[in-house]
């Protein structure tokens, strides 16, 4: 156990150096850090937003209202798939989770069935050897026919809807900074925001509070919302409130349900002031086919009412008074400052596909995360010491090597982490020193073993030598054990506890290696230099 | 290494000593089991005083402004009326900083912000945000789902390793060690009511390695002893494989403790629970496995053949 092959000694040796070159740029400023040579290692551990400060948002996707929305458009699609066909149903509405539709005459459901079943469409790729569709369409009784989303359907369009949701979430964070934001997929339908070095979080939840689906509406000619209301709205139309930001609040509006011009249409929206009353106003452009479309619109209706609608919510509608056909306009609405620069990032960077709500949050603010790595280097430092002086003065000589070892292993760990880019949490920091003093564990119990069998009346060579044959079945199954907790811990945990978890698992391989080789090592090459010398080696434990 | 000082250690510990710690085994046998129903019980009555993140909700805390001590009647004043329901506020860490805790409100995720906005604005331009926590309902059922299951996966991996390296009465032993050691740990939460949140949920999971870890040593020791002795009473033998390794216990143990106390003390006072946590349970884990772990195997009794009889030759090699 205690001879080392001149290959062996060169190995440890630079595993030891090349972790202190990793492990030294955590000593440094990043402006310091800035002038290094490029061949040096200059990568800090990344800290966690709880030591950095910052703002950590779990956005939930509203499914129910993909559904909601999904059934809307299948029920549209469905009525003018049967028109096209010159098939007219009664009615074609949504009942449950699903859409009926009554036929006039029964004998043409099976043409029906066969033309609402082009509205299928396959799921699952052929790669993966999946397959289905997201629709399943029956007969149901008296001569009805339903039309059911199946739950992959839905999974995959909440897929879908998750990729587009974090693109969208992407860019409005990036219009509030250069901050290293990360925007990712948790589980199914949640996307976690990280954002470092934010104090107040509410622009950052304005922003991301709302769907912003901006949209154009022709007005009814005739009919009030209000008369609406009493009678039937007629088909294609629909009710629409008005917003509450708005000063109409209370007011509500029929309007076609179908926008003349879309959101998608929008190519650019900058907040700016009005310049006859100073109010704040978004200033808008189209693309050409919604320039087009809205010009010739605004032509057709000049005299009359549109709409701008927002989140189902109308803004304002004003009058026409000439065509627009230069393709861009104004949106008034009782904005302030505020809210129109968060409308025009909103708008500029696309609507969200579903309303995203804060499932979690958790933000740090920078003095308590500034304050958190003051505490955690003064714990670690304190604990560190001590543990290392008591390890000094029961083992005396051979003390110092196992301290060499601790200090060794402190330094893979964060040379490890550096390297590999994994975050250091304050949790993470107790990790850390919880390790070192773990780490004392594997130095005790063989040194304990080498007194054991010294009292046996061993010599010192075979005693250091049973010392660590012996121990290391120990140390092993005690740290693999400690390996399965932490790995537990990583496997479920969510943020903070898998930062502990990260440092636990590194510091236990960590301190096996060090306590076998590195402290094994100083201790061979004692040895040696007392062989050297004459007479009974005295081991100083 | 000529330039290392020579110097001997000062071995704290009397070695050879001869403590008969099976003779409190009965004592400390039932005295763990009443631990175990007391804390059941104080788990079942009073229950845990859940943090944001098992009972879902938010936290605030806050700090004034001007440095001047918080005046939390005051405060307490403002967010009284606002019909949020239960809105505790607390002294923390300095004179300054201030929790403030509010219950989860019906309505869902929207609602625990709509509850947030509405105290910052009644708390005014005084203060700074320190941190701010706010889970909703989903989030919270969700993280009190895993943290069972991480104690109890935790429970289930040391076990199986344990039964793996070992023999099952080793097992039976160190899950029993195990349940103990979690039980307290949360019955004392219970008892004085400190919050006990996700951190103090991977305290625990520590605490299951540590108290493996102590109890693995001295197994190991049992076992070496069992193919060393093979005439010996077990009960003495138990107590001679504790007494050898005592010295490490106790080392380790006060070791592991400083750090934690250095922890406790200099760490700020968002790990305070945390460490409180991981130093009761490193005291009842080092218990545990003295005590516990190995009493338990001379009421179940170790087949010694099988002990010795396959592992024989790996204990010639070494």
């Amino acid at each position: 156990m205690l001879h080392f092959s001149r290959v062996k000694m060169i190995a440890i040796l630079l595993a030891c150096l090349v972790s202190m070159m990793f492990a030294l740029p955590n000593l440094f400023t990043k402006e310091q850090l800035a002038s290094w040579p490029r061949f040096l290692p200059s990568k800090q551990m990344p800290l966690g937003l709880d030591l950095q400060g910052g703002a950590h948002l779990l956005l939930a996707m509203d499914t129910e209202e993909l559904r909601r929305e999904w059934l809307q458009t299948l029920r549209d699609d469905a009525r003018r798939t049967l028109r096209d066909a010159k098939i007219f149903p009664t009615g074609v509405g949504i009942v449950g989770n699903q859409v009926q539709v009554r036929l006039a005459k029964p004998e043409e459901a099976d043409a029906a069935i066969r033309e609402l079943r082009k509205l299928i469409q396959p799921l699952g790729s052929a790669m993966l050897g999946t397959s289905g569709e997201d629709l399943t369409i029956t007969r149901g009784g008296d001569g009805t026919i339903l039309m059911a989303p199946s739950a992959q359907g839905l999974q995959q369009r909440v897929i879908h809807a998750a990729g587009a949701a974090i693109e969208t979430v992407n860019r409005r964070i990036n219009a509030l900074g250069t901050a290293e934001s990360t925007v990712v997929r948790q589980g199914a339908d949640r996307i976690l925001v990280q954002y470092p070095g934010l104090s107040d979080t509410k622009v950052l939840k304005d922003l991301l509070g709302q769907t912003a689906k901006l949209s154009f509406h022709e007005v009814h000619p005739t009919m009030t919302a209000e008369e609406a209301r009493q009678g039937r709205v007629p088909s294609g139309y629909r009710i629409f409130a008005a917003s509450e930001r708005g000063d109409e609040q209370g007011v509500s509006y029929l309007l076609r349900e179908t926008p003349v011009v879309p959101g998608e249409n929008l190519v650019d929206a900058q907040p700016g002031f009005d310049q006859r009353t100073n109010e704040p106003i978004i200033s808008f452009r189209f693309d050409q086919a919604g320039a087009r479309r809205f010009g010739r619109f605004t032509q057709e209706h000049v005299g009359r009412p549109f709409a701008i609608v927002l989140d189902d919510k109308v803004l304002s509608a004003p009058v026409i008074r000439e065509p627009i056909l230069g393709g861009s306009g104004q949106i008034s609405g009782s904005f302030t400052v505020e809210t129109a620069n968060t409308l025009a990032v909103q708008l500029r960077s696309g609507a969200l596909p579903v309303k995203l709500t804060i499932a979690e949050e958790r933000t740090v603010g920078p003095s308590l995360g500034a304050d958190s790595i003051e505490a955690g280097k003064l714990a670690s430092i304190v604990g560190g010491v001590i543990s290392m002086i008591m390890v000094i003065i029961a083992y005396g000589t051979f003390g110092v090597f196992a301290v060499i070892g601790l200090i060794m292993n402190g330094t893979m760990v964060v040379a490890l982490m550096s390297a590999a880019g994994t975050t250091l949490t304050l949790p993470g920091i107790a990790g850390l020193v919880l390790t070192v003093g773990m780490a004392v564990d594997s130095n005790v119990i063989i040194y304990e073993r080498i007194r054991e069998e010294l009292r046996a009346g061993k010599s010192a060579v075979s005693a250091i030598d049973a010392g660590f044959s012996r121990a290391i079945t120990t140390i092993l199954d005690s740290q693999l054990t400690t390996l399965a907790a932490a790995i537990i811990m990583f496997w479920l945990g969510s943020g903070p506890i898998r930062g502990f978890a990260v440092t636990l698992t590194i510091g236990i391989f960590t301190s096996i290696f060090t306590a076998v080789t590195v402290t094994r090592l100083l201790i061979a090459l004692w040895l040696r230099g007392e062989r050297a010398k004459a007479g009974r080696i005295a081991v100083p434990i | 290494m000529r330039f290392v000082p020579h110097f001997k250690g000062y071995d704290f510990f009397p070695h050879g000593t001869h403590i008969n710690f099976m003779r409190f085994r009965d004592v400390c046998f039932w005295g763990s089991i009443a631990a175990i129903v007391v804390s059941i019980g104080l788990f079942l009555t009073m229950g845990l005083n859940y943090g944001v993140d098992f009972k879902g909700g938010s936290m605030l805390e806050v700090q004034t402004k001007s440095g001047e001590a918080a005046d939390i009647q005051a405060i307490r004043g403002k967010l009284g009326g606002l019909g949020l329901g239960d809105v505790q506020i607390q002294a923390f860490g300095t004179s300054n900083d201030v929790l403030i805790r509010i219950e989860s409100q019906p309505g869902g995720e929207e609602a625990q912000q709509a509850a947030m906005r509405t105290v910052v604005d009644a708390l005014g331009d005084g203060f700074v945000q320190r941190r701010v926590e706010v889970v909703g309902p989903a989030v919270s059922a969700e993280l009190r789902r895993t943290g069972i299951l991480a104690v109890a996966a935790a429970i289930m991996a040391i076990m199986a390793y344990v039964w793996f390296r070992f023999e099952w009465q080793f097992a039976v032993g160190t899950l029993l060690s195990l349940f103990h050691d979690v039980l307290v740990v949360v019955g004392v939460f219970a008892f004085f009511q400190l919050e006990f949140d996700l951190g103090i949920v991977a305290a625990l999971l520590t605490i299951l390695g540590y108290s493996v870890n102590d109890t693995v040593v001295v197994s190991d020791r049992i076992r070496e002893n069992l193919r060393k002795y093979k005439r010996m009473d077990l009960g003495e033998l138990l107590n001679l494989s504790i007494n050898e390794t005592l010295s490490r216990t106790i080392l380790t143990g006060v070791t592991t403790i400083v750090v934690l106390i250095a922890l406790f003390i200099f760490g700020g006072s968002v790990m305070r629970y945390f460490t409180f946590a991981m130093l009761l349970g490193v005291l009842v884990g080092t218990y545990s496995s003295i005590f516990i772990a190995a009493p338990i195997l001379e009421y179940l009794g170790v087949k010694r053949e099988t002990v010795t009889g396959e592992k024989a030759a790996a204990s010639a090699r070494s």
